[in-house]
């Protein structure tokens, strides 16, 4: 097993690698093929889109089905990167870069040559001085020295293995014991903390610069509120409570951290984009209720975002890109033009029936409900909700109301009405139980 | 229950949704046929013959819940009527409705009917005789619509039952009975 090079990268469920912490995409290509000679085992890895990271190079099958397949090089493994020589040659034939990597196998070290084929048509060249940056930059070594440093981090990120035991970590600083390291692991943070937020603020293009930190502080504040609620519940107000959960929230929505932009994905843009996204949605979505319009979503992903926006139009065509890709939520778009975001999963039957429930209330047997009405009980956008009704009217639950006091639905009772005789009023049916309801509130 | 002077009226008639012309094809489709049997109802008891658009029209609107039939509802109704064979526009501006409880055909029959009851088979009577004479007292024929009974009456003249001969003025338009 630990033979196996290139080791498989995780994917989300639209088909995008799952990041580690603090990995950021700089580059991604499409059609390009992954090529080792000196390996027998290594797989066929033929045109697919290549995404370099701050920490890998990950390769992903570019295939629309479900099984996607990927692997993943650490740029931790990449010994070399050979510079590529300008000849006639390689002028005609697709450009190629190699690097020399070293792997374990059969319990020592191996290395061999990896070459990546560039088919596409997207800037290698700047892939290639990214690849450099990336290589030299060695962003896997911070997060090692974060991890030793010691908040409880757990994620196993990067091909660390920090094996230094003892009370002295490998830069000497004395390791945290006891209550005494608690504490002082707890003022070191404040320190830190306190140091980056006066430097990010000093102007805006610090506070760019620092954006991935900030995110990285906001995620902790919000574990820390967690868990101070979780050990307090008993003590605190619901005042407290509530406003908590707010930043809780608040804090929970600020970040992407590695947001696909048109600099670093080209020509994949809106397809890398359509992915991120349908993975972004879903937490919304399920919060909404397995619908969300358009234009919070709109919202909602560009504050994540944070600095790199994307406009209404990309927004439009990413989430038209989901028909092609197989992911589990999809664009719809009402007769009205009004458009959302939906789980497949999601069903007009769950909503018909919650609006049945809702207007067969008594109050609503007499007075109808209106589409405010609806958008409070059901918890969602008004202008959704009146989409809702109409729908529901369309399938003949509903009919409607139109008087100078407004717009309002009434539950349909026309099919239990008999025309062969007016009078008749069957038992047990909705229309005896309106019966009932107006007879008994009538005023007169 | 309601009621619209001696007229019983039906619990859907508090119905606000029963007032708005319904846009959905099966709904519309119920909510006029139950239109077209109130109306023939009410004006079966009542004896209406003509609904007048653009007049009050005690059906077409339901105080207690406040509301009333658009225009475009009322001529969608009767419309309705007119297409079963149940009703008829008396002018091309449609303002005024002719509603035929009874088709032509029937009142044709009922006037036979009368005819055979009272052994007028040969006799001679004028079309108002007809409307309020003595012998059609407590008969559907009492208080007809004019237009009505002349269509009917016009009706058996083809078929051979009567003949109608005109005199100076509409009131001795007189019937030759020949059943």
């Amino acid at each position: 097993m630990a033979d196996l090079f290139p080791p498989a990268a995780e994917l989300t469920a639209s088909g995008r690698p799952v990041l580690l912490s603090n990995e950021i995409e700089c580059s991604i290509l499409s059609a390009v093929d992954l090529e080792c000679d000196e390996i027998p085992s290594f797989p066929l890895l033929k045109s697919g889109i290549i995404i370099l990271t701050t920490h890998r190079i990950v390769w992903i099958s570019d295939s629309t089905n479900s099984s996607n397949s990927a692997v993943a090089v650490p740029l931790a493994a990449v010994n070399h990167i050979f510079s590529s020589k300008k000849s006639i040659k390689s002028m005609f034939s697709s450009p190629r870069v190699r690097f020399q990597v070293s792997f374990p196998s059969g319990g020592g070290l191996r290395s061999a040559v990896v070459t990546i084929v560039i088919r596409g048509k997207g800037d290698h060249e700047v892939f290639v001085s990214k690849f450099w940056e990336n290589w030299r930059a060695k962003a896997w070594e911070n997060d090692d020295n974060n991890n030793t440093k010691g908040s409880s981090s757990s994620s196993a990120s990067g091909p660390s293995s920090t094996g230094s035991g003892g009370f002295y970590s490998s830069e000497g600083t004395v390791r945290m014991v006891g209550v005494s390291g608690i504490l002082r692991k707890e003022q070191e943070m404040w320190e830190n903390t306190d140091k980056s937020l006066q430097e990010a603020f000093q102007d805006l293009n610090a506070l760019m610069s620092k954006a991935k930190e900030m995110v990285t502080l906001a995620e902790k504040m919000r574990q820390k509120l967690l868990s101070s609620t979780n050990s307090h519940s008993g003590a605190t107000n619901d005042d407290e409570v509530a406003s908590k959960e707010e930043i809780q929230d608040w804090l929970l929505s600020v970040g992407i951290i590695s947001p696909v932009t048109k600099e670093s994905a080209g020509a994949l843009y809106h397809q890398q984009l359509s992915r991120q996204l349908a993975d972004f949605v879903r937490t919304p979505l399920d919060i909404a209720g397995g619908m969300i319009s358009v234009i919070d979503i709109y919202c909602l992903f560009n504050r994540a975002r944070g600095t790199e926006l994307i406009s209404p139009d990309d927004l439009l065509l990413a989430c038209s890109l989901w028909e092609k890709i197989d992911v589990p939520v999809m664009l719809r778009k009402f007769d009205s033009g009004v458009m959302v975001i939906q789980s497949k999963s999601y069903s007009d039957d769950e909503v018909l029936a919650r609006i049945r429930t809702l207007v067969s209330k008594p109050d609503a047997l007499q007075f109808g409900i209106s589409a405010s009405d609806a958008a409070r009980t059901l918890g969602i956008a008004p202008a959704m909700a009146k989409e809702h009704l109409l729908t529901a009217e369309s399938k003949g639950v509903l009919c409607r109301d139109v008087s100078p006091e407004g717009f309002r639905f009434y539950i349909n009772l026309f099919p239990e009405i008999n025309s062969e005789d007016l009078y008749l009023v069957k038992n047990y049916t909705i229309y005896a139980t309106w019966i009932k309801a107006v007879t008994a509130n009538r005023p007169r | 229950m309601q009621k619209l002077g001696d007229f019983k009226l039906p619990h859907f008639f508090n119905y606000p949704p029963y007032f708005t012309l319904q846009p959905v094809k099966d709904t519309r489709e119920k909510q006029i046929q139950l239109w077209k049997e109130l109306i023939l109802d009410y004006c079966r008891t009542q004896k209406i013959f003509v609904i007048g658009l653009e007049e009050e029209f005690p059906l077409f609107s339901n105080s207690v819940i406040e509301r009333s039939l658009s225009h475009e509802a009322r001529v969608a109704f009767l419309s309705a009527l007119v297409s079963d064979g149940r009703a008829e526009w008396l002018d091309k501006g449609h303002r005024k409705c002719l509603i035929l409880w009874h088709r032509i055909q029937d009142w044709a029959d009922i006037i036979l009917h009368f005819v055979k009851n009272n052994g007028l088979e040969d006799s001679v009577m004028t079309v108002e005789e007809i409307r309020s004479g003595v012998e059609s007292r407590g008969t559907e024929l009492q208080g007809i619509d004019r237009t009505i009974l002349m269509r009917a009456l016009k009706q058996l003249e083809q078929k051979g039952k009567l003949a109608i001969f005109k005199g100076s003025s509409t009131d001795d338009e007189g019937i030759k009975f020949s059943v």
